[in-house]
């Protein structure tokens, strides 16, 4: 087990690694960032001058290697846009985005995996139907439109919840939470629900297939022979079996919804570090950006190790595997 | 009965009281983007220096008609006997947030600091060569040479105190490329009507009102600043009461939100004028299939160009009636401008044809249209529609779009044979405009002359402007020079744009020209 996780370990290295290179090579051409720092009234002698002590005419490796020597000390370097420290921007904007990101992971686990199992078990019936095209409609539509909607129905024409940002926020020592305010719990159902309308249709789905499969085994019959009650073989026994692929999915999707919240954070105004990363983007602020998409590398690589650590614990054919060495 | 007298009594007491009292009004104010810091001299971006205007204050400033009104100087004039320096005489009796006195010290730590290397403001005060106080309200600032129009520069420069700045380390600007922070990015100082009381980048800054200030009690008394980037998400937040005023109202709402009850549009023309711009010389276009010549450099086809541009349709259709089309490539507010230049001609698809034939184009030619998609009102629109009208006379044009970040490198870097540009005017002066668009371009000057267009004569004459201290000779140069502009076409003006702020229907908050309104001008209805 300890050599499992050490393995995966260096392999998270590496993968952040190559993150790092191939987001440094797309930088080049997302735009100047001297221009936007400059602005208007400056002459081309000032734009020559700030290229030269930001490093920018250094050649791709140098930078390159700078940039990891720093981030190896912790040290992200200063947003061109915001003047402060990048590693104290991302932490503060850090609490917003994980608690959305969890808020939405929540309804879209929970509603997944009950709707999953309804429609498993009630393949014919009506409602069963009514489930089923209408995730569909909460898939194909797009976040941003979903996030208006919801806006323009509970805010500006119902007036019951907020339209933008975060609410009131208590600060618990480092961390800023909204759930502990009125209107802090207020703001999160509706960019909650708009970005969790996507994972929960997609849980939903994979929990019904898996259980649909799962019900059709042997095991499954032979418990039904035995006399088990529908409710033991239904949850005791087919449930667990399916939710290996569903902790697979879950887990990548957590760390996606984590990372690119972009459009639901942009069109809330939620104070994450998906808006921030999209504020960067616009006016080439690298720091950050180079920041941002270290950290989200990082996300998945955690997020990643948990749900293969999972698997041996939720898995006893893997624990076993592991201990009999085959 | 003796109770209910006093009671009586008491309450008619406290009810003149509470009249006497002044309401507490806060305004809950949502722009597209934040103030990027609050260091007064780190930035020179439109967005910091609005929100600035609140805290601190400058020496001069613009009223909504774009007219220069005193600040914290009551005069300002020439040295008698000495043309090259700048006499300021200072406000007496303002404080700033702390306490403390503002004095001609505090001017001059704060123009030297504004100066200095890191500032983005240096360029403004580039003719400046020294500052000194005179006495403690009195400063005189030297400059290298004759500058009549020096006090326009100085609108969007903030006086710090110098005390405040040294006790707290900020007498350096920020160097974010050495990467440092420093304490003036998110704590203030200042003379203005308004203290900083909270400030989260990007979400709300909270200001409360200063009771010292020196002017009239604004009927503000607190201002949420409330950043919100998606369009759609500021206006519904609008809609739903969430916030009082919207700065940066989308061109496609401002109709729906002035039929809406409760609610009213404020309009108002802004100083930046949107242009078409070329590449002149005989080199031939690097984006076009003519490998032989410059088709741009024949004034015939720059002239059926300007023939094909139908600014009153692009207006109606493109702009919805939201901007002013001109003739000139300037704003109305800017010195210089003239009724006569702002004329344009009608469009004439058939005369613009005869001249392309007449120039050697029979069959036209084909170029690309280098476009920015997210700074400019409806800008990738605009250049889509004259894309479109440009077809019509056989000039066949290939749309490249970008958003400003990857557009700005291409006109800093000449890469372009075609371009859309807007430009204000800070200084509300034709010289700014002379300066760095038609100057031919070299270190110091035409930064933004991208078509490469080069008039020795009229360069003479744009240098003149800096130091010709008599007002009625610089106007006419100013004329002269206009004049050649326009005739030789070296800029193809579309439109100015015009402002409109969305608010509460009970709150009046007129459109200030450079997109810079003050909330002490705000007005509640009775």
């Amino acid at each position: 087990m300890l050599a499992f996780i050490a393995r995966r370990l260096f392999q998270s290295v590496i993968v952040m690694l190559a993150v790092a290179f191939i987001a440094f090579m797309v930088f080049r051409y997302v735009g100047d960032p001297v221009s936007s720092m400059l602005g208007q009234d400056s002459t081309l002698a000032d734009h020559a001058a700030l290229r030269e002590r930001l490093g920018l005419n250094e050649p791709f490796y140098i930078q390159f290697f700078s940039f990891v020597g720093n981030a190896l000390q912790g040290q992200f370097g200063i947003s061109y846009r915001l003047q402060q420290p990048v590693s104290q921007l991302i932490m503060e904007r850090l609490p917003a985005t994980i608690e959305l990101a969890f808020a939405s992971a929540s309804i879209a686990l929970v509603l997944g995996v009950v709707l999953g199992i309804y429609t498993a078990l009630r393949p014919r019936a009506f409602s069963t139907g009514v489930i089923m095209t209408a995730s569909l409609i909460g898939v194909s539509l797009p976040t941003f439109l979903i996030g208006i909607g919801l806006i323009y129905v509970f805010a500006v024409e119902l007036k019951v919840l907020p339209s933008f940002g975060r609410g009131e926020v208590v600060d618990l020592g480092w961390w800023r939470t909204g759930f502990l305010t009125e209107s802090g719990l207020r703001s999160i159902i509706l960019p909650a629900i708009t970005l969790s309308l996507f994972q929960l249709t997609l849980i939903m789905r994979l929990v019904r297939a898996e259980m649909l499969e799962v019900l059709r085994t042997d095991y499954i019959r032979f418990a039904k022979a035995r006399g088990l009650s529908q409710r033991a073989i239904n949850f005791g026994h087919a449930l667990k079996n399916t939710m290996v692929p569903v902790i697979t999915i879950t887990g990548l999707q957590l760390g996606s919804v984590i990372a690119f919240a972009i459009i639901t954070e942009t069109v809330f105004q939620w104070p994450g570090v998906g808006s921030l990363f999209v504020n960067s983007v616009a006016v080439v602020d690298v720091p950050v950006m180079a920041a941002y998409l270290v950290f989200v590398a990082l996300v998945f690589v955690v997020i990643n190790l948990i749900v293969d650590i999972l698997y041996f614990i939720v898995d006893p054919r893997l624990r076993d595997g592991a201990k009999s060495g085959r | 009965m003796h109770t209910s007298l006093t009671r009586i009594a008491a309450v008619l007491i406290a009810s003149t009281m509470l009249a006497g009292v002044a309401q507490a009004e806060t305004v809950r104010w949502a722009r597209s983007s934040d103030s990027l810091t609050l260091d007064p001299h780190s930035q020179n971006q439109g967005v910091t220096h609005t929100f600035a205007h609140h805290i601190y204050e400058t020496l001069m400033w613009r009223d909504t008609e774009g007219t220069l009104i005193p600040r914290l100087a009551t005069e300002w004039y020439v040295k008698e006997g000495d043309p090259t320096v700048w006499v300021f005489k200072l406000r007496e009796g303002v404080k700033f947030h702390d306490g403390a006195d503002f004095t001609a010290e505090d001017v001059v730590f704060s123009l030297d600091r504004a100066r200095s290397e890191g500032s983005n403001l240096k360029q403004l005060h580039a003719e400046v060569a020294e500052v000194r106080a005179v006495d403690d309200y009195t400063v005189e600032v030297q400059m290298v040479g004759p500058s009549p129009l020096y006090p326009n520069n100085v609108t969007n420069t903030f006086i710090m105190d110098k005390t405040w700045s040294e006790t707290n380390n900020v007498e350096e600007v920020q160097d974010f490329a050495a990467g440092e922070s420093n304490y003036a990015v998110l704590n203030t100082n200042g003379t203005g009507p308004y203290m900083l009381t909270s400030r989260e980048v990007d979400v709300r800054s909270v200001l409360s009102v200063f009771d010292g200030w020196w002017g009239e009690a604004p009927e503000v008394t607190e201002i949420v600043y409330l950043p919100i980037a998606d369009n759609a998400t500021r206006i519904a937040a609008l809609l739903s009461g969430d916030v009082d005023i919207v700065q940066d109202v989308p061109v496609q709402d401002i109709e729906r939100l002035q039929n809406s009850p409760g609610f009213k549009v404020e309009t108002g023309p802004e100083n930046r004028v949107i242009y078409f711009g070329y590449r002149f010389g005989d080199e031939p276009l690097r984006s076009s299939n003519i490998t032989d010549s410059n088709p741009f450099d024949n004034p015939l086809v720059r002239e059926a160009m300007e023939l094909a541009l139908d600014r009153d349709a692009i207006q109606q259709v493109v702009m919805r009636g939201n901007s002013i089309p001109t003739g000139v490539a300037t704003p109305p507010f800017v010195n210089g401008w003239t009724e006569e230049l702002d004329q344009y001609p009608a469009p004439d698809v058939e005369r613009a044809k005869e001249l392309l034939a007449e120039a050697g184009y029979p069959d036209g030619f084909s170029v690309t249209l280098d476009t920015p998609n997210n700074r400019y009102v409806n800008d990738e629109a605009i250049s889509t529609a004259y894309v479109g009208m440009l077809g019509q006379i056989g000039i066949d044009v290939t749309l490249a779009s970008r958003p400003i970040a990857e557009h700005s490198p291409i006109i800093l870097g000449d890469e372009t044979d075609f371009y859309l540009l807007g430009w204000g005017v800070p200084t509300f002066d034709s010289a700014y405009i002379f300066n760095d668009l038609v100057h031919t371009k070299n270190e110091t000057h035409g930064t933004y002359n991208v078509g490469g267009y080069s008039n020795p004569e009229l360069d003479e004459k744009i240098i003149s402007l800096g130091t010709e201290t008599d007002l009625d000779a610089r106007n006419a140069t100013i004329a002269e020079i206009w004049e050649v502009v326009k005739a030789d076409r070296v800029l193809l003006p579309v439109h100015n744009q015009t402002l409109a702020y969305a608010m509460r229907e009970d709150i009046t908050l007129p459109v200030h020209p450079e997109n810079q309104p003050n909330m002490t001008t705000v007005v509640f209805a009775e």
